[in-house]
């Protein structure tokens, strides 16, 4: 059986790695897309367009917009001076946010009374925008915290005591709250299943299309050794791209990694018997590579997208959240980001890994069952 | 060219797409499918933060203070704990997005009107859910203490007139922050470019691998004609995606569409075109439908998620990859999509893009008629 298996082997190795082109897409592509999405991929919001428009042109006006500036999160582009270029700029997306201070603002300001600076906010980014608002919110408080104290100085007399209530927030596991440690090692999961999942099922309906199955049906070779000869080359080749990623991640992005890397390993080990079982799954129901591809795209997206990787689970509707629990990138986001930034091991994680190790070992059966009855 | 045998390629593949329902199904069910995921259930808004409270101090000040959580409608989940393994293992298993530690010095603090500080732990390896659940409580937390200060003040038989400063944003284009429409326009261009992807990525090429292109080669049809003629069912396709898109972005998720139907249809015809192209070019190019199907991968559906500023902002990138997404098509769409969805805006702000989008189209279905003649001859 080792033999037939071996020979399996060699030939699967020979027709994946022959073709300097396929090489390329199953190493050298993942990596590209693993630096790109690393680049591109991010939510942080910082260094946001701002127009400034000062109507009031006052010592307040003038530190309040200073004070902008100097955040770190507006970058101030222009000011403006004329109020039909507050829309021409927002619609043309030069900025993304325009400071508005009215006449009299600092004279309201001095007399003590409560003055208000509008934020004309482009909303077509709703999250960027909320962002922005609490952004400047903390900015404008801090502000009137100042001019307060520097008020009651002035006034002469005891300062008066007054009693402030502030957060001091502490991140834990992302200390700048960088959104790329959130990101990267998650492409890890998504790589990993477009390769294993889409390759290996349009690698046997290749041979189907082709016509080479017949050949390799008339050969001695078993069906179990033919389904392992098929999956073993994308197991190793999943492994591969997670130690390549993984690297690229730790050396390039600088991501942290906290936790056990056998147990990243174990976690895939367990990850790849879901995906393979449906790539085996989806090749017994196509005849053709294009019909392949589509029905494994039509399961990668929902995949994708209702993992967690960047739309929050907590957030869906209540019936979607139930349907996430069938999804394998799910558990195995989990057990990614706990592995990278937590790092926290097996006693935290071990409900997700007996959740993908039954999910996989019962995807991967059915798969076998179907794939025994389609060739036979 | 001549347009009968245009007409006969055409109707080949139309019969071979029909005769293939699963890919037309496929065709239709995945961007429906898209749309839906989209426009149902995935939000980047946070409206639900789960918060653990650790009152050391236990006083009425501190009561107070997190009765205001409770009333804010965000932070509606509340636990209570008294020790510090509770909020990390809370943390740890994501029951908790944020935990306040309250000091047992608080309510002193208040009293005797200085700064009192309440430690608020965030779970950091979510960061951009973080930093909206941080903007939250910081805007509960302000809105408390100064009135704690206004009242300490009248107290005190301090002026009434304390200093403030407030905030009063106008969102323009999206006055409720809906998420849903940011992402909806841009999912046009997304879906446009999947079925590029997935359908004629692999349409030339497959005549290739199954040997059948040595039939079409014996007929008197040349390559020009042959392209034009297999383009034809995957724009019919695509128009049909584009018609269900709005439809269902119009009377299902009341998406506000506030600018010219016309102008949205012709600038999509014309991306559509370079989509298909694009997916016509990697067809012809490519020697394997399994190469094919990786290179489409490449050029089309992950740039068209990620470069095209669809969910993640370009303004965030950095500078080589923004220089990068300039020669994205999808980016130049998206920008189009959102200005006719949402800010009404009409061909005089979006000439440029639009000039690109037919550069695009013409360069692309010309180079992909090119690379095929050199291989027939």
């Amino acid at each position: 059986m080792f033999e037939r298996l071996k020979a399996m082997l060699i030939k699967e190795f020979i027709q994946a790695l022959r073709d300097p082109r396929m090489r390329f897409v199953l190493f050298v592509v993942p990596m590209v897309q693993t630096v790109v999405f690393g680049y591109a991929v991010n939510t942080d919001v910082k260094h946001v367009a701002t127009a400034i428009f000062d109507l009031d042109n006052s010592a307040e006006s003038r530190e309040l917009a200073a004070r902008f500036g100097k955040s770190g999160y507006f970058d101030v582009k222009e000011h403006i001076q004329l109020e039909g270029r507050v829309r021409e700029a927002v619609d043309r997306g030069e900025v993304k946010a325009v400071l508005r201070l009215n006449r009299g603002f600092g004279e309201t300001l001095r007399s003590g009374r409560a003055a208000s600076l509008q934020l004309i906010l482009d909303g077509t980014d709703s999250n960027t925008a909320g962002i922005v608002l609490s952004y400047a919110g903390k900015i404008a408080a801090s502000y009137g915290d100042q001019l307060r104290v520097t008020r009651a100085g002035r006034e002469g007399g005891p300062p008066m005591r007054v009693a402030t209530v502030e957060l001091e927030a502490r991140a834990w596991f992302n200390e700048n709250l960088e959104s790329r440690n959130f990101y990267v090692p998650a492409i890890i999961a998504n790589i990993v299943l477009i390769i294993t999942m889409l390759l290996s099922s349009m690698a046997v309906v290749r041979e189907k299309e082709i016509g080479t199955i017949e050949q390799i049906i008339v050969t001695p070779i078993r069906r179990g050794e033919f389904i392992l000869g098929k999956t073993i080359p994308f197991v190793l080749i999943g492994f591969a791209d997670v130690a390549l990623i993984t690297a690229i991640a730790v050396f390039w992005f600088e991501v942290p990694i906290r936790g056990s890397i056998p147990l990243l390993f174990g976690g895939t080990a367990l990850f790849l018997l879901s995906t393979l079982g449906m790539g085996l799954l989806i090749s017994t129901v196509s005849r053709t590579q294009q019909q392949a591809m589509m029905s494994a795209f039509f399961f990668i997206f929902p995949a994708m997208l209702l993992s967690g990787f960047a739309f929050p689970i907590e957030n869906m509707p209540e019936a979607i959240q139930w349907l996430t629990y069938a999804n394998p990138l799910r558990y195995y986001l989990v057990i990614i980001r706990g592995i990278f930034l937590k790092g926290v091991g097996a006693e935290v994680l071990w409900p997700q890994l007996a959740g993908l190790a039954l999910l996989g070992s019962t995807i991967f059966f059915i798969a076998v069952r179907r794939f025994h009855k389609t060739l036979s | 060219m001549k347009l009968q045998r245009i007409k006969a390629v055409a109707k080949k593949e139309f019969l071979h797409v029909l005769r293939d329902p699963r890919s037309l199904i496929m065709g239709i069910a995945i961007p429906l499918l898209l749309l839906f995921l989209f426009g149902y259930a995935l939000t980047l808004d946070v409206d639900n933060v789960p918060l653990i409270v650790w009152d050391q101090s236990d006083s009425p000040a501190s009561r107070e203070f997190v009765s205001r959580f409770s009333g804010s409608r965000y932070f509606s989940q509340q636990r209570h704990t008294d020790n510090y393994r509770e909020i990390e293992s809370a943390i740890d298993r994501r029951e908790a997005l944020i935990a306040h530690v309250i000091p047992v010095d608080f309510a002193r603090h208040i009293g005797s009107g200085e700064k009192a500080p309440v430690q608020a732990i965030l779970d950091g390896s979510d960061p951009n859910t973080a930093t909206i659940a941080l903007g939250y409580a910081e805007a509960v937390t302000r809105s408390y203490s100064r009135e704690i200060s206004l009242r300490q003040a009248l107290r005190h038989g301090g002026t009434t007139a304390v200093a403030q400063l407030d905030v009063r944003p106008r969102v323009w284009f999206n006055d409720d922050l809906i998420s849903r429409n940011y992402s909806y326009p841009g999912l046009i261009a997304v879906i446009m470019m999947v079925i590029a992807a997935l359908l004629t990525s692999l349409t030339v090429v497959r005549e290739w691998e199954t040997g059948t292109m040595e039939q079409l080669i014996s007929t008197p049809l040349r390559g020009p004609e042959l392209i034009v003629g297999k383009l034809i069912p995957y724009f019919t396709i695509g128009v049909l995606d584009l018609l269900l898109s709005v439809l269902v972005g119009e009377f299902v998720f009341a998406v506000p569409l506030r600018g010219s139907l016309w102008l949205l249809f012709g600038m999509s015809v014309v991306f559509l075109v370079g989509a298909l192209s694009l997916g016509m070019l990697i067809s012809v190019t490519a020697r394997s439908q399994l190469l094919a199907s990786q290179f489409a991968l490449v050029a089309t559906m992950l740039p068209a998620f990620l470069l095209s500023g669809f969910i993640f902002p370009i303004d965030n990138m950095p500078l080589p990859i923004q220089g990068i997404t300039h020669i994205i098509t999808a980016r130049y769409f998206v920008t189009i999509l959102r200005g006719i969805y949402l800010k009404d805006v009409g061909l005089d702000v979006l000439a440029g893009e639009a000039v690109f989008l037919a550069v695009f189209a013409v360069v692309v279905i010309t180079l992909a008629i090119r690379k095929f003649r050199k291989k027939i001859v």
